[in-house]
């Protein structure tokens, strides 16, 4: 019953290959490829650093890539009102204007958007009983981050891109924007990119994941069949040559008695020696933290001693 | 109508504890057959989940025949899953309830009796063996 079933083949909002940004002599984000299917949620994930905040701009046509391409609805990311029509992006930093109250930004955004649905706006801050008519700067922290999502979506984007949007949040006010998110998908025609360093919370809204380390793509898919993917090995300190040869070994811990490896499977694994059982997002997500780089076979049997 | 828990920290992922709490309702009585599950956007407003999740919580559903969508008026139990009837998981939950009491008053904390559980389950699997 636990069959990974794909959801119907969907075309992708992004697509992205071979994308590299790189800023005087710092690389901020090289080779990047990767595919995100309309309508998911995709949680953006990586150590400070790693590249998100700049592959996130790269997307909203914010800054242009000084390698390879990238689409996204199939057009190209860029200072265009068209396609920043279609287009929400969410920075860090909640870009609000303080003394004014969230009324005051659903005026000004009808003026500077095709599609503007004011009304939108209205609706969720009452329910969420926030209030319209005062100045921004005075309500909480987790408030100005629903003003801020709520105008967003105000604009109707087909893709959101959120940059740490609830890294600075109380678990309340985390709740309470991620259901404002997830409701909007629900409602249909969206496709959310949310950087994030909660693994938490990616399990739970996200269905999709990037995985970036060291400006480089670490993993991409759907989060359920990359999960079904890897296992963790544990077994006796023996030879494990036959399943370095068989699978893609991602991290390997060696005691004197032990062994634990977190493997992609190729086929299943069928040494009895090993243990195998499922991992979590979180183990997943931290063993590919540990890796500078993807991993080439070449470099993987030489890690720790085969004896 | 029932509401779902989603446990972050729960090994089973998302769609398939929402799978569980259906069956489960649908067991213990608290759903029947004609009953309305939540919406999605329902679902999603109380538990801050990817819609997509519920979706496939619910065609899982559909697919076993526990339940049928009904354009525009939403997803409505058809069948109650395989097993015994409603009210004997109450009636057997209400004896378990005495001898957990009558344990508790003999001195037995929760790792004995959850190991007690355990020994007299693995034993009667292997006498079904046997």
């Amino acid at each position: 019953m636990i069959d990974v079933q794909a959801v119907p083949e969907a075309a992708a909002a992004i697509r992205t290959s071979g994308l590299g940004k790189r800023y005087r002599r710092v690389c901020a984000l090289s080779d990047c490829t990767i595919t995100v299917p309309e309508g998911r949620i995709s949680a953006l994930i990586g150590p400070n650093g790693a590249g998100k905040t700049t592959l996130l701009r790269l997307l909203a046509g914010l800054t242009r890539p000084t390698d390879g391409e990238m689409t996204v609805y199939g057009g190209i990311p860029r200072q265009d009102p068209a396609f920043l029509a279609s287009i929400g992006f969410l920075a860090q930093e909640i870009p609000l204007y303080r003394r004014l109250s969230a009324e005051d930004h659903i005026g000004a955004g009808a003026h500077l958007n095709p599609r503007w649905d004011g009304e939108s706006v209205r609706e969720r801050l009452t329910a969420l009983t926030i209030p319209l008519d005062r100045a921004v700067g005075t309500l909480s922290g987790g408030q100005r981050s629903q003003v801020a999502l709520a105008l967003t979506l105000a604009k109707r984007p087909r893709l959101l891109l959120l940059d740490e949007p609830v890294a600075a949040l109380d678990p309340l006010a985390r709740r309470n924007f991620l259901a404002l998110l997830t409701d909007a998908v629900a409602a249909g025609g969206l496709t959310v990119v949310l950087s994030s360093h909660l693994v938490a919370d990616a399990e739970r809204v996200c269905d999709h994941l990037v995985m970036l380390a060291a400006s480089r793509v670490q993993l991409c898919g759907d989060i359920e069949e990359l999960l079904a993917e890897h296992q963790m090995l544990v077994g006796p300190r023996k030879d494990t040559s036959a399943i370095e040869r068989d699978h893609r070994v991602v991290q390997v811990t060696r005691t004197p008695r032990q062994v634990t490896m977190l493997v992609r499977r190729c086929g299943p694994v069928s040494d009895p020696a090993f243990q195998a059982s499922d991992v979590s997002l979180e183990e997943l997500v931290l063993a590919y933290m540990g890796q500078d780089a993807p991993p080439a076979p070449a470099e993987l049997t030489s890690i720790g001693d085969n004896q | 109508m029932i509401s779902f828990r989603v446990d972050g920290r729960s090994v089973a992922p998302p769609y398939l504890q929402i799978v569980q709490q259906v069956k489960q309702a649908l067991r213990m009585g608290v759903l029947d057959v004609g009953d309305k599950l939540p919406t999605v956007r329902e679902v999603v407003a109380a538990t801050a989940i990817n819609p997509n999740t519920v979706l496939k919580a619910y065609r899982d559903l559909e697919r076993d025949g526990l339940v049928e969508a009904r354009a525009g008026h939403g997803t409505f139990v058809r069948h109650r899953p395989p097993g015994p009837p409603p009210g004997t998981h109450s009636r057997l939950g209400r004896s378990l309830a005495r001898w957990v009491a009558e344990a508790r008053a003999a001195g037995l904390d929760d790792e004995s009796m959850e190991s007690l559980l355990r020994v007299a389950l693995r034993a009667e699997t292997e006498e079904e063996i046997a």
